[in-house]
């Protein structure tokens, strides 16, 4: 992930590109989502950037960027531990999943560890209802997870609990 | 060879047997991709064609029969392998396998028992259409989803794909089509039940220089992935669908809005789309038809409300994602103020089946006003957990002990929620009624897009309840008083009611208060939301009682509620529970029966699970 924080010049050329097209504004969304997917969040520069090259109000971009989930403002750990709390997953305990990462790692929802190697955040339904509970971690998929299995899987990621 | 259209069960595609490994997202969770890979290596090697029987049927295979394939369905039993034909169906398939597999039943044509599925009583289903699961469903919607490579152009095309298409741009006019679908009965497939028809008419008949179509995607409800396995299965029918429903009602440019959580769909749909730009199904002069359209992907950016078809043209515009009042309806001022079409994926993929077989063939299938077949995301407790399609007007005990093959872990089941944050639950003694739109609303539910979750005896209805309403809480947009407030105000009482401080009228006022939310609200996500609570309190109105007057919940899930205790009689003292306790609140010398100490005790119920003599209760 690029740490560096002023966009990269293909994305300036996309937004450019967007900027041209009929309509700029309803390309808003996906140019945010680039920003997002490259730097992993939107810093109030990148907001800044976006609105100046599609020629949105700067408070029309931040309104919009709010308004998803998708979007966050805040840096993420290098490996973030989603972990899935639709129905299925409620229903089969995702609650008690999240709270063992919590406590594995002694921080609270999306906020990373101090190290910054890891973060936790709970998502909507990822439809993949059949192996609840499901915890994702970059690709990998967890399926059927208990809270048991947490300190295992964290483990493979190099975390050693301190006691 | 139009098996897929008319919506009968496929038995090989160009005369040779396909092993197909699902790739849908249970079976890639657990490890399908490698299986994948290792097969494909094996089978290349295959030097001769090989031909043999399996089954009693007579099967080709080449170097070139291993295929990636859409979901399957039957995900609690993944990784999948699928032999067409004969419907050979082997589970839980291990990278260890994929040898025997080809030694054994590619070279040799013998099947491998061990492989197939058994059920509890130990009896092996070999053939999918034997296997309960499978032999109870009707696959339309779902028809070539896991039965043929999704990024197969040629395959879908052998199987009759887009000759409904060419049907419908040589033989029909824009009328005729949405005569036809109108004819049909088909209801959209998103939740709310319009007649597809219609819609289109409605369309159709407005004066525009510009007409949009949108396949909505955005699969927000927990519990739900049919859209999904729709999208990523089968994609290039989805797709015929919108080029039909684009000529029908004069469309000339169509979005696709996708969520952003699901990338394969968008890959494969990114693909489907660039693959028939080129073979002319897109673009300016379709088949040299006159006919022009195109299509774009949206991705949506995880917004629940976005669902709602008014909030999803505001994301399409590039704005916050807030429904508006109705009328007017998109059909007639849409997205940038032109005539739009949206309609549900699952909507769309009945559309090829309904041109080819006709309307009344469709109209036959299941209740007069409710036709067709039903895609559901059976997920919870349930044994057979997967994305099943059935007729409309089975029942839903036929759905959950048939096909679903009961409650898992020899529980009880207690109801089964439909129609996600914005259904009901159904008790266990009303299961029998049946699936369609009008009984099960009648019952305090709705279709909805089609998750459905059984619920065992340990899932506590208020703690469900406040699950929803939490949901609808963080999904609702703002813009109305009633949702944005009563949604906030439902969850602060069903919140202290699971915490034990429940008030004597807190029933009164969450009825009182989700009555006026479903009248006042602005748009169906806040009109809907309450209906887990009303649903649940009709049904479970006991339990509510019981956290609120006894302080205790039946089911054991509210933390605050519960009290864990150690039988002395059945404790031998072996210190397992105190082992794990991490307050260290359970006293006792070995062998002798132990004591928690409720003052210390954070009821994490560690200790509950530990116990292997059932001495802990709660």
């Amino acid at each position: 992930m690029n740490r560096d924080y002023s966009l990269s010049s293909e994305i300036v050329q996309s937004l450019q590109d967007f900027s041209e097209k009929n309509r700029p504004e309803s390309y808003l969304i996906p140019a945010l989502q680039m920003v997002q997917e490259s730097y992993g969040f939107l810093s109030r520069e990148h907001l800044d950037e976006v609105a100046l090259l599609l020629r949105v109000p700067y408070a029309k971009v931040t309104g919009v960027a709010s308004f998803y989930h998708f979007f966050n403002f805040k840096p993420s750990g290098e490996n973030e531990i989603v972990i899935c709390t639709g129905t299925a997953c409620h229903v089969r305990g995702a609650g008690a999943v999240l709270d063992r990462f919590l406590e594995e790692l002694q921080v609270k929802l999306e906020q990373p560890t101090e190290d910054g190697r890891f973060s936790v955040t709970d998502a909507r339904c990822v439809g993949a209802c059949a192996q609840a509970p499901v915890v994702i971690i970059g690709e990998k998929v967890y399926s059927k997870v208990t809270p048991d299995d947490v300190p295992e899987i964290l483990s493979e990621y190099g975390f050693e609990a301190d006691s | 060879m139009a098996q897929l259209l008319n919506g009968e069960s496929i038995q090989s595609i160009d005369g040779k047997a396909r092993i197909f490994v699902c790739m849908g997202g249970g079976c890639v969770s657990s490890g399908a991709e490698e299986i994948l890979k290792l097969l494909t290596q094996k089978i290349r090697r295959l030097e001769t064609a090989v031909e043999l029987e399996i089954l009693g049927e007579q099967v080709n295979f080449d170097s070139d029969s291993a295929h990636p394939s859409g979901c399957d369905g039957f995900c609690d039993q993944g990784p999948l392998i699928r032999i067409d034909p004969p419907g050979l169906i082997y589970t839980r398939v291990t990278p260890e396998d994929v040898d025997q597999i080809v030694e054994m039943t590619v070279k040799q044509g013998q099947v491998i028992e061990e492989l197939c599925y058994h059920d509890p009583e130990g009896k092996v289903y070999e053939l999918d259409e034997e296997l309960p699961f499978y032999c109870n469903q009707k696959k339309l919607a779902l028809a070539s989803c896991g039965r043929i490579n999704p990024e197969s152009f040629s395959d879908y095309r052998r199987l009759g794909g887009y000759q409904a298409l060419e049907k419908v741009l040589t033989e029909m006019s824009p009328e005729d089509v949405w005569r036809e679908i109108r004819v049909s009965g088909l209801r959209g497939r998103g939740g709310a039940g319009f007649p597809t028809g219609l819609k289109w008419k409605h369309c159709y008949e407005q004066q525009a220089d510009q007409k949009y179509i949108i396949a909505n995607c955005d699969e927000g409800d927990p519990g739900a992935f049919m859209d999904r396995n729709l999208m990523e299965g089968d994609p290039y029918r989805i797709i015929e669908g919108m080029i039909i429903g684009a000529y029908a009602t004069g469309a000339s440019q169509g979005y696709v809005y996708i969520r952003i959580e699901y990338p394969l769909a968008i890959k494969r749909v990114k693909k489907t789309i660039a693959k028939l730009r080129e073979k002319g199904y897109l673009g300016k002069n379709i088949l040299d038809s006159g006919f022009a359209f195109d299509l774009s992907i949206r991705r949506g950016a995880g917004a629940f409300v976005c669902g709602e078809e008014t909030a999803l043209i505001h994301s399409v515009e590039g704005r916050r994602g807030m429904p508006r009042p109705r009328p007017p309806y998109p059909t007639v001022s849409g997205l940038w103020g032109k005539p739009t079409v949206i309609n549900n994926v699952e909507t769309f993929a009945n559309i090829p089946t309904i041109i080819s077989r006709g309307a009344d063939w469709f109209a036959s299938i299941g209740p007069k006003t409710s036709p067709g077949t039903k895609v559901f995301a059976l997920a919870g407790d349930v044994v057979n957990t997967g994305l099943v399609e059935i007729p409309m007007g089975i029942t839903l005990k036929e759905v959950v002990e048939e096909i679903g093959g009961g409650v898992a872990g020899g529980k009880k089941l207690k109801a089964v929620q439909t129609g996600g944050p914005a259904g009901g639950c159904i008790p266990a003694e009303e299961l029998d009624i049946k699936i369609d739109f009008d009984s099960l609303a009648v019952k305090g539910s709705i279709m909805g897009s089609g998750g459905m979750i059984v619920l065992d005896e340990d899932t506590c209805m208020v703690d469900l309840a406040k699950y929803f309403i939490q949901f609808s809480r963080d999904e609702s947009c703002g813009k109305c008083t009633p949702c944005r407030e009563g949604n906030t105000r439902l969850l602060e009482i069903l919140e202290r009611i699971t915490r034990g401080a429940g008030k004597e009228n807190d029933i009164y006022l969450l009825r009182r208060l989700a009555e006026v939310q479903q009248q006042t609200s602005l748009c169906g996500l806040g009109k809907s939301a309450p209906n887990p609570v009303l649903s649940t309190l009709d049904y479970f109105e006991d339990e509510y009682k019981k956290h609120i007057f006894d302080r205790e919940c039946p089911a054991g899930a509210c933390r605050y509620l519960v009290t864990y205790e150690i039988d002395e009689e059945a404790c031998i003292g072996c210190g397992a529970c105190k082992r794990v306790c991490p307050v260290d609140c359970i006293s006792g010398a070995s062998r002798k029966p132990h004591l928690i100490d409720q003052e210390t005790c954070i009821k994490c119920g560690q200790c509950y699970e530990v116990c292997n003599f059932a001495a802990v209760r709660r």
